[in-house]
């Protein structure tokens, strides 16, 4: 037999016998008095604690894809070499916001991915796909090395050897007044096809490219490669 | 006997041990002629005056209860040098503070050289300053050392068992702190391999999925190594963190002192001994 309910009391207050009740009030005045003391309390630390945790989260929704940065003439670059220049990317850091990115022409020879106006020249990274260290373009070998943890990438940036889990990245390149710039990163998987930019460690093949998705705060340049 | 005397009523809580008081500091027997407790040189005048002073403290903020409950506290049998591992790492944690506290007079954040220059300038010309960067220095790694010395202890006494999870669970957490400090504060050096470092270990961050790019982003205040991360750093490692892990540690010793300590595993549980007259009855 199921317990007996306790009878349900009446939502008026003046049926509950609370001192000083209205004709139809179902709220007592005590507790309309603490709910809007605890409402307003908390509107007023939600608007101290709002600001401050966007403040602290604002970088990670905030695009801040660099313009394009002249980096040389086009006889400078050969076909069959890299040459190293560098480029900025953070700016107002001096020598830390620099990095090596190491350009050649293209070489339909070589180069696997379809061409286009913003492959004209290559563009790689000397960021290690792996971790983040410097690779070396070694001419004499024919191959980026990583001191690091040992990775080695092919003439295209694609990994040979080592645990990089991905190519070396690119850069968008183009020809604007004569002179050969680099534009923005993407990444690109074992086939080169470009993916937004992605952070070293993280891989694009299969699954990675949803287990590492596209952030905010770089993506490819719509309508290239 | 033939009848047990009535036994005295038992106050309420436990009773708190007498501090102990050295030989020197007894009250000597009054010479002749002298009125109990009347003060008579002028250091029992400076005495009188500090018992006056702490008593007016006392009387308003009840602090000797808590003091006395703090720190004479009863431990188990057995209790040995192994147990002072957490107090060191208290130790170690305060001196962290107080040297870090120094140091950020003279560090400046920035990333575009002035943070190198700065704890350059503190390692050659500050007088101290490559003691007390030193001290810091090697500091962090005597925490680190003492906090996995300190856990490893508590694991192998089995000393996080019930009732002292939850101690188990705030340690662990201290522990990640710990962890967080010593990644932000290897960064401001400032030189290669506080860069190198910093790269690698926000990349590595990044390889959790999903989550890992975001988190990544967040470090760093952006897509690259900036400006703000610096800033950021410093700002986790002698701000944020600090407060974090002494509030915690507070936590801490507040359920050491409430729920005890543990007896080391090879001691064994003993009856407890009847009470004066018990045995007769």
């Amino acid at each position: 037999m199921a317990p007996a309910r306790r009878p349900k009391k009446s939502q008026y207050t003046l049926d509950r016998g609370m001192p000083g009740a209205f004709e139809g009030e179902t709220v007592s005045r005590r507790r309309f008095m603490t709910g809007t003391v605890h409402g307003a309390g908390m509107l007023m630390t939600a608007g101290m604690v709002i600001p401050a945790v966007g403040f602290a989260l604002g970088p990670v929704f905030k695009n801040v894809t660099l313009g394009w940065q002249t980096v040389g003439t086009p006889d400078m670059f050969p076909e069959d070499n890299y040459l190293p220049v560098v480029i900025t990317i953070a700016p107002g850091i001096g020598e830390a916001g620099k990095s090596t990115v190491y350009v050649r022409k293209r070489n339909p020879k070589v180069d696997t991915q379809p061409a286009s106006a913003s492959n004209q020249w290559v563009a790689i990274t000397s960021r290690c796909s792996h971790l983040g260290c410097s690779v070396l373009w070694v001419q004499a070998a024919e191959h980026f090395i990583c001191p690091c943890h040992g990775s080695v990438f092919d003439v295209e940036g694609v990994r040979t050897a080592g645990p990089a889990p991905r190519p070396l990245d690119r850069f968008y390149t183009r020809l604007h007044d004569g002179f050969v710039q680099v534009g923005p990163r993407y990444s690109v998987n074992t086939e080169l096809r470009a993916f937004s930019p992605r952070d070293p460690g993280e891989p694009l093949d299969g699954i990675g490219q949803y287990a590492y998705p596209s952030r905010p705060t770089v993506r490819k340049l719509p309508g290239h490669v | 006997m033939s009848e047990a005397p009535p036994r005295p009523r038992r106050r309420r809580g436990p009773r708190l041990p007498k501090p102990p008081v050295p030989p020197a500091f007894l009250p000597r027997p009054l010479p002749p002629g002298t009125q109990r407790g009347a003060p008579r040189t002028a250091l029992d005048h400076a005495a009188e005056s500090g018992k006056v002073v702490v008593d007016w403290i006392d009387e308003r903020t009840q602090l000797s209860g808590v003091t006395r409950w703090v720190m004479f506290r009863k431990v188990p049998r057995g209790t040995n040098w192994f147990y002072t591992l957490g107090s060191a790492t208290m130790f170690a944690f305060l001196a962290q503070a107080v040297t870090g506290v120094f140091l950020a007079m003279y560090y400046r954040p920035d990333a575009s050289g002035g943070a190198y220059e700065s704890v350059r300038y503190i390692s050659t010309s500050v007088f101290l300053g490559n003691f007390v960067r030193g001290m810091h220095k090697w500091g962090a790694t005597v925490m680190v050392v003492l906090v996995f010395l300190h856990m490893a202890r508590t694991f192998v006494w089995g000393a996080y068992k019930y009732p002292r999870e939850l101690n188990w669970v705030i340690g662990v957490t201290l522990l990640i702190l710990t962890m967080i400090m010593g990644f932000t504060g290897y960064l401001l050096p400032f030189d290669e391999r506080s860069y190198w470092a910093t790269i690698v270990g926000v990349n590595i961050n990044g390889t959790g999925p999903v989550i890992g790019p975001y988190l990544s982003d967040f470090l760093r205040g952006g897509p690259e190594f900036n400006a703000t991360t610096l800033s950021r750093f410093y700002a986790i490692h002698m701000l944020i963190l600090p407060g974090a892990i002494a509030g915690l540690i507070l936590a801490h010793l507040y359920l050491v002192t409430k729920l005890g300590t543990t007896a080391p595993p090879w001691v064994k549980a003993t009856p407890e001994e009847p009470a004066l007259g018990e045995e007769t009855a």
